[in-house]
């Protein structure tokens, strides 16, 4: 493995335990769906893909990214905190009276660009901020980062389209595929794959990649970030687990809503608080 | 006296619109599907911003509030009930939440408020739009009651920050300003005729039913209310402050949350000494065929059901 992709894994492996200790303070956070999402925010914040300054978060030669699976993204808070953002104290006061750092993210937090929480926005707002990059001369990049359960909103596929016929090529869609909605796998619910197929039926560029694979998310995403002007949109499907790396999150299709006791995460993180 | 000019609000506003597009870059014009004559202009003299999403309102929504993320002036254009209830969720998550945070002008311009398309039964009235959209923070709302009104509302929504919603009635009505300087958006609303123990205040194609009204009966008061959110309340309570009886005239339901609600909240927080009669759709959708003024009299708002109301107000 390369020094970078060493750094990458390890920086990962830090967020996960992070985004552990923070729903141990925080117990109504949804960890579940932000362990499925570590790696994908770990490397767009630590694999030179997301240009961005944590000192001036509006800073207008920022890459945008848009968290439309809000819920899902509390991993991203020890991210944003470690880059610069806001101040590592905020931490340990997620959640509490006072913070801005609640259960569900939104752009009150240095970092957010957009009111998040409500499933299916994320594509369509993206497509305006993309719109308006072009419009600008701006060679920025957008990423939404959704998961794949909002597919079932309708709204997500007005979007998917516009984007298509808009020649959106500078949005990249990343898809947090970890089969699971609140109650049941999503094929149990209702089926939103095969993504490729539909994507590309759609008009987008689509690639699937294992979504805990450092290396191989990286190459994927500098690749879809660099395409230049082929006039599609990109979807990368990074198939995922949610809950990932706790026996208790994975094995159970209700993992959800579900909080882990104190005992659980010493468990899973052997021990270390 | 010369016959005031008949003219479509969104003629009006679209082709002022259209002439401030040349000078000022940074507006977009956003539509589901929908025309109009002065549209043509801007899609023929500013391809590159003009879009048309398809018939897709939550799209519509959500693009403008990307855009205005971005820094641009959003103007989007949808029949009214479908841009106002159809895409409701993203008026209040990406214009309402995100605008307390962010900056968004974006403009909502819905078409066809009331029941001015008459023979298109209920899913194209649109009676609610004043009520839900005046229900959501930090949104500003307007219902225009001439296209000179329209016109004014362009600047004024091109240079105010944060979201706005503005009711366009769907058919062409006459003048009731000579221009736009005679608008005072600040205000809100224009006495149109002064009165002694009655005034009626109206806001849309009912301030033309109105001024019938006031023209049947002697003494009493109008109102032309046309910014309903916000306005400036304490002007109002003043000029209502005289008057024993207000009767609220309003193309929406009633008695949740519109106009009648506002003018309410005036009465009751300066501790006017008058009574409030609303008149407008009562809790039920309308079904029935006919003209405009048939539809208005199967819901006791037209000109024989207000006249009859003073009557009844003053005794006789």
């Amino acid at each position: 493995m390369s020094a970078i992709m060493s750094e990458l894994t390890a920086k990962a492996r830090w967020v996960w335990s992070e985004t552990l200790r923070m729903h141990r303070l925080a117990p109504e956070t949804r960890v579940a769906s932000s362990l499925s999402a570590v790696e994908i925010f770990t490397v767009l914040y630590y694999g030179g893909l997301l240009e961005h300054n944590g000192a001036d978060p509006r800073w207008e030669g920022r890459d945008r990214l848009i968290v439309s699976k809000g819920h899902g993204s509390i991993c991203l808070f020890p991210i944003l905190s470690d880059r610069g953002y806001f101040g590592k104290e905020e931490l340990d006061r997620i959640c509490m009276e006072g913070s801005f750092l609640g259960g569900i993210p939104d752009t009150i937090i240095p970092g957010y660009e957009t009111i998040n929480g409500s499933l299916g926005h994320g594509i369509g707002v993206a497509c305006g901020m993309a719109l308006g990059l072009k419009r600008k001369g701006s060679s920025n990049h957008i990423f939404v980062v959704a998961g794949d359960g909002e597919f079932c909103e309708g709204s997500m596929w007005e979007g998917v389209m516009f984007a298509a016929h808009h020649h959106l090529d500078n949005l990249t869609l990343i898809i947090d595929n970890n089969r699971l909605c609140m109650l049941d796998l999503c094929e149990n619910i209702m089926a939103v794959e095969p993504f490729e197929r539909r994507f590309d039926a759609f008009g987008w560029q689509a690639e699937r990649v294992d979504g805990h694979d450092m290396t191989t998310l990286h190459a994927a995403l500098v690749g879809l970030k660099s395409r230049g002007s082929n006039g599609r949109p990109a979807v990368l499907i990074a198939d995922t687990v949610k809950g990932r790396g706790v026996p208790e999150l994975e094995s159970d299709t209700l993992c959800h809503i579900r909080t882990l006791t104190s005992e659980e995460i010493d468990r899973a993180t052997g021990g270390v608080k | 006296m010369n016959t005031p000019k008949t003219m479509t609000m969104r003629d009006a506003f679209i082709g002022t619109l259209c002439d401030r597009m040349a000078t000022d870059r940074s507006i977009f014009f956003l539509a589901a599907d929908l025309g109009a004559p002065a549209l043509d202009r801007i899609r023929a003299e500013f391809p590159e911003r003009f879009i048309n999403v398809g018939i897709a309102e939550q799209n519509l929504i959500n693009v403008a509030s990307g855009l205005a993320l971005e820094g641009f002036t959003v103007y989007t254009y949808a029949i009214a009930p479908f841009i106002t209830m159809r895409a409701y969720e993203q008026v209040r998550v990406n214009l309402a939440i995100s605008s307390q945070i962010r900056p968004v002008n974006v403009t909502m311009l819905g078409l066809g408020g009331g029941v001015s398309y008459q023979v298109s039964g209920p899913t194209h009235h649109c009676l609610e739009d004043l009520a839900i959209m005046r229900l959501l923070p930090n949104i500003s709302v307007y219902c225009p009651s001439d296209w000179v009104t329209a016109a004014a509302l362009v600047d004024h929504t091109r240079t105010t920050g944060g979201p706005k919603y503005i009711r366009f009635d769907g058919k062409a009505l006459p003048a009731l300003y000579p221009d736009t300087t005679a608008v005072d958006l600040q205000k809100g609303f224009s006495q149109l005729a002064a009165g002694t123990d009655i005034c009626l205040v109206s806001t849309g194609f009912m301030t033309h039913r109105a001024l019938k009204v006031i023209r049947e009966r002697s003494g009493v008061a109008l109102i032309d209310l046309f910014a309903l959110k916000p306005c400036d309340e304490a002007s109002l309570a003043g000029a209502l402050a005289t008057c024993k009886h207000v009767i609220t005239m309003e193309e929406a339901f009633i008695n949740n949350g519109g106009m009648d609600s506002l003018v309410a909240k005036v009465i009751r927080e300066h501790e006017l000494d008058c009574r409030q009669h609303p008149v407008g759709v009562k809790d039920r959708y309308v079904f029935d065929l006919g003209s405009r003024d048939r539809l208005h009299a199967i819901n006791g708002m037209d000109e024989a059901a207000v006249t009859a109301l003073i009557d009844r107000l003053r005794g006789l």
